[in-house]
């Protein structure tokens, strides 16, 4: 379980996140969506202790991610993210990405490792592309190859950060399909989108975010049926 | 000027002396490469610390290397560590001296190699559950060994070159040292040094060649 609780963060003057609160139970799909600049990429980067927070808490399975004695390498190893910018690791191969933090952080042995690569890059459809380097992949195969590698870690919650807006269109659907996937495998997600019909199809819940502030969160059809917040109404009314 | 007779196979007759001397320049070459390499990632961790004394030890470092004589540091390292009670070969002073050159300037190197490496990739290392460490040795220092393949490749030729200052502290077993005792015995000047910068020239070049060579085998991507 996910649990923010009154969570404030700010880039010098500039107020981030403004009191969030919400849990996110284990097997559920969140999906958060909000204009550009309303704190949603921060969020996901505290929920890691990628960053740090001015006030409030965030407990991954009871453990408060920003507390002095956690063990953030250890925390880190069961939330995956995958970032909006591909960061595949250009100087090794697709198999050794999804190995290294397996041999490094896990201490699995390379055998080891090396299959649980294999069986990962299989899930979203890479088998043919282990000793390729990534820089010969397309947009979409890189991002496939990024959520592979946290996969790989056998991660207990996934974070998504707006993996297809850097995609060509026709790019999109491939990711999309591998998160259905994973989604429908029981992962616990927090996915943010601008994919508005994907968010519909698979999230058990939708966050709106606003200038900060989780102006609204609801199930699918009631956040996108019957929106009450009005900006959300506005969002709505321009993503169409 | 025109009464210079040119003797040729006196001179050449030297030849296999002067060979070992480049085998000895090489070698102070080589080692002071990998030490200077060496001590340039650890002066790059001192650099990325965020500490203020390591910090202030690597840019002391790399401004006293990159902004005084060659000459002078390997100077230093004999007669100055000398004031010491430090008493060091000339082979060491030499090789010390070329080392704490090459470490300055691969360590400016590696400045400018990170800054081409976004910031992105010691993220996605860190969220893979990576310590700081971990990221550097695995993602960045890669990358960052790549990029700099170049600079390391100029510095190795240069480090070829330094060893030749080595007559400052009296060094007369590598390629210049030996050079100039036969000359100092023979008076052969030009034929001698002729085929000293030979030897140099064709040592260079066989560096460069086979760091192109290397790059194509090591880099695939
Ligand atoms: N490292 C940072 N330093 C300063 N400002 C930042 C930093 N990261 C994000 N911001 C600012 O915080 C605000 C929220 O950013 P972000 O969480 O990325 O929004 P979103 O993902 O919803 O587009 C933006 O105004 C952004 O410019
Ligand atoms: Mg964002």
């Amino acid at each position: 379980m996910i649990e923010i609780q009154n969570v404030h963060k700010s880039f010098g003057a500039l107020q981030v996140l403004k009191g969030i609160n919400l849990t996110v139970a284990k097997g559920e799909v969140l999906t958060v969506i909000g204009g550009s600049g309303s704190g949603k990429s921060t969020l996901l980067t505290c929920i890691n202790g990628l960053e740090q927070i001015d006030s409030g808490r965030i407990l991954v399975d009871g453990v408060e991610v920003h507390a002095k004695s956690t063990d953030l390498n250890k925390l880190r190893e069961k939330i995956g993210i995958v970032f909006q910018q591909w960061n595949a690791f250009p100087h090794l191969t697709v198999l050794e990405n999804v190995m290294l933090a397996q041999i490094k952080v896990l201490k699995r042995s390379k055998s080891d490792a090396e299959a649980e690569a294999v069986r990962q890059l299989n899930h979203v459809g890479l088998a043919d592309k282990l000793k390729v380097y990534p820089s010969r992949l397309s947009g979409g195969q890189q991002q496939r190859m990024a959520i592979a590698r946290a996969l790989a870690m056998s991660p207990d919650y996934m974070l998504f950060d707006e993996v297809t807006s850097a995609l060509d269109p026709q790019l999109v659907g491939e990711v999309l399909d591998t998160l259905r996937m994973l989604a429908s495998e029981g992962m616990t997600m927090i996915c943010v989108t601008h994919e508005m019909k994907f968010a519909r199809e698979v999230s058990d819940r939708v966050a709106f975010f606003h200038k900060g502030v989780m102006a609204e969160i609801a199930a699918p059809e009631e956040l996108f049926g019957a929106p009450k917040d009005p900006e959300l109404q506005k969002f709505l009314a321009a993503t169409h | 000027m025109f009464n210079y007779n040119f003797r040729w196979n006196q001179a050449l007759n030297s030849l296999p002396d002067m060979l070992e001397g480049a085998l000895v320049t090489m070698e102070i070459a080589i080692l002071s490469m990998v030490i200077g390499i060496t001590v340039a990632i650890l002066l790059t961790l001192f650099r990325l610390s965020g500490n203020r004394i390591l910090y202030a030890i690597a840019t002391t470092w790399v401004e006293i290397a990159r902004n005084t004589p060659a000459l002078f540091q390997i100077y230093m390292v004999h007669f100055g560590l000398g004031g010491f009670g430090i008493h060091l070969s000339p082979y060491m002073s030499l090789l010390i001296g070329i080392a704490f050159n090459n470490a300055g300037y691969l360590t400016e190197n590696f400045r400018g190699a990170l800054k081409a490496i976004p910031e992105t990739q010691t993220r996605a290392a860190r969220s893979l559950g990576m310590s700081p460490l971990q990221a550097f040795q695995n993602v960045i220092l890669p990358q960052m060994l790549r990029i700099s393949f170049l600079p390391m490749t100029n510095q190795m030729v240069w480090a070829i070159l330094m060893t030749s200052l080595g007559a400052v502290v009296a060094m007369n077993t590598d390629l210049y040292g030996v050079t100039s005792e036969l000359n100092a015995r023979t008076f052969r000047t030009f034929e001698l040094f002729a085929i000293a910068a030979v030897i140099f020239y064709l040592i260079t070049k066989a560096i460069t060649l086979s760091a192109r060579l290397l790059a194509a085998r090591l880099f695939r991507y």
